[in-house]
């Protein structure tokens, strides 16, 4: 599987990184010398293995379906680059 | 007592007992080291006020009687480590200015038992590197050099700044995390002890996530009694981590007999690399006849998908530190990129983290992001992670087979210098954790201990890698290994 520029733009894309145009093929050649490590794989005969879900068997802990948490507005806005009134703002979303 | 600063826990926590030294002493000989030790680059963030503070408590709780054994202890924290009101960064630009509101269960847990905070240590972005040149802090140096050549040398990575602060004696041990090797690759380019635990016994939260399912905090100190003693204080069951195992700690450092007579150590023919130097070579079989003079019994084993664990780490990792950092928006924490008028949404997103993240980051989460695509997530993620699955396989026979623990090389090289490592093939770099990533995978713990020089005077260290849950064990092997190899060199100070 190779990896043409307008495939690279679609990744970045996708992973929302802001990536210049003229720095596409360097990153394409880099995702195929990563893919190329990782296509060995290919190797492995995998016919009926189950994919691996939690590397230590154990049953995850259930507790009640209640409140634990909250009333911490301003501890959760500390960090914000941008809050206003209560709130994260951000730029304009919707026209 | 001079050089309080030189002192392992072991040996501080008794000092302090007997009252022959006060932790305000121990915290003070730390700081005036670290202040010192600029060019180490290793400490980025001092919490000075914080130590002295904490100290001055801990001595007052040792006077009282109620001492646990780190009360006291001055250490450093790896900035992965969220501490509530200090810095906490990752290594990344995309979180400067970040103050958290809360501190990781692991901290809270060594703050309880009274451990003293120096200050955040230096690491790769985000944990992903073995040389540590991956930070926005620049890179942490080494305090090892390769006899009187005075290049600078990495101290491994992710967690660099860890390692070099504890074989430079600037605190008595340090915090560490591993997803493919940070702890243990580290420990074994610096001449000093680093534990991964298993999968579960130190809580995730509050650690900033880079792959979740294999990432696991652990103890970087100056001896196997110190990683002992110090995963006793950051280990146990968290509700908070729905992964945290709900087991009993044991008393690690009581494990610690030094008798493994009987034990079965496997010896793995599928890490004999080619290309591997010889010295590595030769270490890994004395390694072995230490331990069989001790008492063990060598075995040859197979463990035979070694070879595809670092092809899977590379899909399995960067898949989920592409939806682990997805959290990197701009909008609730660290940087946002400054936005052109007419700017919308996306262009901040786009824009926040191509400022936000460095390339080998941004390289690793377009990499997860394609392999997670559409169309690729059978052909890469699930056969991934169905190759995962053979590989945790592999373990499970040979330990089905009455193994104990298996000893290998904990790294294929001694440590290079920094920017020696191809900048332009990434797969380079990932080769150093090729011993070391198996273990992340199959959730085991293991240890690095240091063994012996290379020619060039640099420390080399063996790994063994022992059952689930049976840190004890490991580490009473780990600790008959370190008395045969009687590993005493210390890098001469030059900073």
């Amino acid at each position: 599987m190779s990896i043409d520029e307008s495939t690279a733009a679609r990744v970045a894309k996708l992973a929302r990184i802001r990536v210049e145009e003229d720095a596409l093929p360097a990153l394409a050649g880099e995702f195929n010398t990563i893919l190329g490590f990782i296509e060995q794989l290919n190797e492995v005969d995998v016919e009926g293995v189950e994919p691996m879900t939690s590397v230590t068997p154990m049953r995850l802990k259930r507790r009640q379906d209640v409140v634990t948490d909250g009333n911490q507005r301003d501890k959760v806005l500390a960090n914000a680059p941008d809050a206003r009134e209560g709130f994260f703002a951000v730029p304009k979303v919707v026209e | 007592m001079s050089d309080l600063n030189k002192l392992g826990l072991a040996e501080a926590r008794d000092a302090l007992r007997k009252g022959d030294v006060t932790s305000v002493e121990l915290t003070e000989a730390c700081l005036t080291e670290i202040e010192a030790a600029g060019a180490l680059n290793a400490f980025v963030h001092k919490t000075p006020e914080i130590a002295l503070e904490r100290a001055g408590a801990a001595d007052a709780r040792i006077k009282a009687g109620d001492a646990p054994a780190m009360c006291g202890l001055p250490i450093g924290i790896k900035d992965l480590f969220c501490t509530k009101g200090v810095p906490s960064q990752a290594g990344s630009r995309i979180l400067e200015g970040f103050l958290p509101e809360y501190e990781s269960t692991v901290t809270q847990n060594l703050a309880d038992v009274g451990a003293v905070m120096l200050g955040k240590l230096n690491m790769d972005e985000f944990a992903m590197g073995s040389s540590n040149e991956t930070s926005v802090y620049g890179d942490a140096v080494s305090p090892w050099r390769r006899g009187n050549d005075d290049t600078p040398l990495t101290p491994g990575g992710s967690s660099g700044g860890s390692a070099a602060a504890v074989a430079a004696d600037l605190c008595l041990a340090a915090t560490g995390t591993d997803t493919g090797g940070s702890i243990r690759q580290p420990a074994a380019f610096t001449g000093t002890v680093g534990l991964k635990p298993t999968y579960g016994r130190c809580s995730r939260w509050g650690v900033v996530a880079f792959a979740s399912s294999l990432d696991q905090a652990g103890p970087m100190t100056k001896s196997v009694r110190d990683a002992a003693i110090m995963l006793g204080a950051m280990a146990g069951h968290d509700p908070k981590d729905s992964t945290s195992a709900d087991l009993a700690v044991p008393d690690f450092e009581a494990m610690l007999t030094g008798d493994i007579k009987g034990k079965k150590i496997g010896i793995p023919k599928e890490y004999r690399m080619d290309g591997m130097p010889e010295e590595i070579e030769t270490l890994w079989h004395e390694g072995a006849e230490m331990l069989k003079a001790a008492g063990a019994e060598i075995v040859d084993i197979s463990l035979p998908n070694t070879k595809y664990a670092l092809p899977a780490y590379y899909v399995i990792a960067p898949a989920e530190a592409s939806s682990n950092l997805a959290r990197y928006d701009g909008v609730r924490y660290g940087h946002r990129a400054k936005l052109e008028a007419g700017d919308g949404i996306t262009e901040m997103y786009e824009k926040t983290r191509a400022e936000g993240f460095g390339a080998e980051v941004q390289r690793r989460v377009m990499v997860g992001t394609y392999v997670l695509s559409a169309g690729f997530y059978d052909a890469y993620y699930n056969r991934a992670r169905k190759v995962r699955t053979l590989i945790k396989k592999d373990f499970e026979d040979a330990f089905a087979a009455g193994v104990d623990a298996i000893l290998t090389p904990a790294t294929p090289s001694a440590a290079f210098g920094l920017g020696e490592m191809g900048q332009a093939d990434p797969v380079q770099m990932y080769l150093n954790d090729v011993f070391t990533v198996t273990v992340n995978l199959a959730g085991l713990p293991g240890i690095a201990v240091p063994a012996g020089l290379d020619h060039q005077g640099l420390p080399l260290g063996l790994q063994l890698i022992g059952r689930p849950w049976e840190e004890g064990d490991l580490l009473n092997t780990a600790y008959a290994l370190e008395q045969a190899a009687g590993f005493v060199a210390k890098p001469g100070k030059w900073w």
